[in-house]
């Protein structure tokens, strides 16, 4: 059996990696990618929790927060391509309307 | 057997993960992101969760990234070059919240799973006992979660101007 804390380190990296993403890329689809990445991440550790405890609550939550996760691809897209339809660009530093 | 598929997944998953954060093309990204969903779907599968490696597969792998690749696609975007690296501000927050998580993963509890579970642990039938029983609401309110994110993807794509 693996012991728990190198599921934990994975979840760690993958989380810290995302972060990196959100953080450091101007394409706002590749701040998307990341942010499903951090989702990803988050839901290793509600699995690996759950084998521990014996307890199938994590399962139901990551079957939650899976939804979640689907439903907001879907609406960040969707805000993504009206921005692309009026600017021709995803580039969030171009996207400062809100800053003036 | 367990142990070789863990590192496995583990090199395999996290060098997707990075690959997806530093790769130059979009296009690229989407693929390695599936790489790694693919490789989680795997962890679950490793930490006795069938039933969550099979949604994982159906729905991130599947539904989600296809969405991502036909939006990619949409907006015909090009190769673009890694132009800043983010400042040094950018670094120092991206230690940060791994150091916090090293901090969260150090403190001493039960190491290892104690025994292995029971053989209907994870399976679609125990934890859809779970969910229809005692997780009653939130899995209601889901369903309310999805028809607002329908109708609004719906409105904000059908929209002329921003």
């Amino acid at each position: 059996m693996i012991p728990l804390p190198h599921y934990l380190t994975v979840s760690a990296i993958l989380f810290t990696t995302g972060a990196i993403g959100v953080l450091m890329r101007r394409n706002a689809l590749i701040m998307l990618m990341s942010l499903e990445l951090m989702l990803n991440a988050v839901n290793l550790s509600f699995v690996a929790y759950a084998r521990l405890h014996q307890d199938m609550g994590g399962h139901v939550f990551v079957f939650l927060s899976i939804t979640v996760a689907a439903v907001e691809a879907a609406v960040g897209l969707a805000i993504l391509l009206t921005i692309f339809r009026t600017r021709a660009t995803v580039d969030v530093d171009n996207l400062h309307l809100l800053q003036r | 057997m367990e142990t070789f598929l863990f590192w496995i997944f583990a090199i395999v998953g996290v060098g997707g993960g990075i690959m997806v954060v530093f790769h130059r093309n979009p296009m690229s990204s989407a693929i390695y992101l599936v790489v790694t969903m693919l490789c989680l779907a795997g962890f679950y599968a490793l930490l006795a969760g069938p039933f969550v490696a099979v949604i994982q597969v159906l729905v991130y792998a599947g539904a989600v990234m296809v969405l991502i690749l036909f939006v990619i696609m949409m907006l015909n975007l090009r190769e673009e070059t890694l132009q800043r690296e983010g400042g040094m501000a950018t670094w120092i927050l991206a230690g940060l919240i791994g150091l916090v998580l090293v901090v969260a993963v150090l403190p001493p509890f039960p190491r290892t799973p104690a025994g292995t579970p029971p053989p209907e642990f994870g399976t679609i039938e125990a934890v859809g006992n779970k969910l229809f029983t005692m997780y009653m609401l939130p899995f209601e309110l889901t369903s309310v979660l999805l028809l607002i994110g329908i109708i609004g993807a719906v409105i904000l794509a059908k929209r002329r101007m921003l």
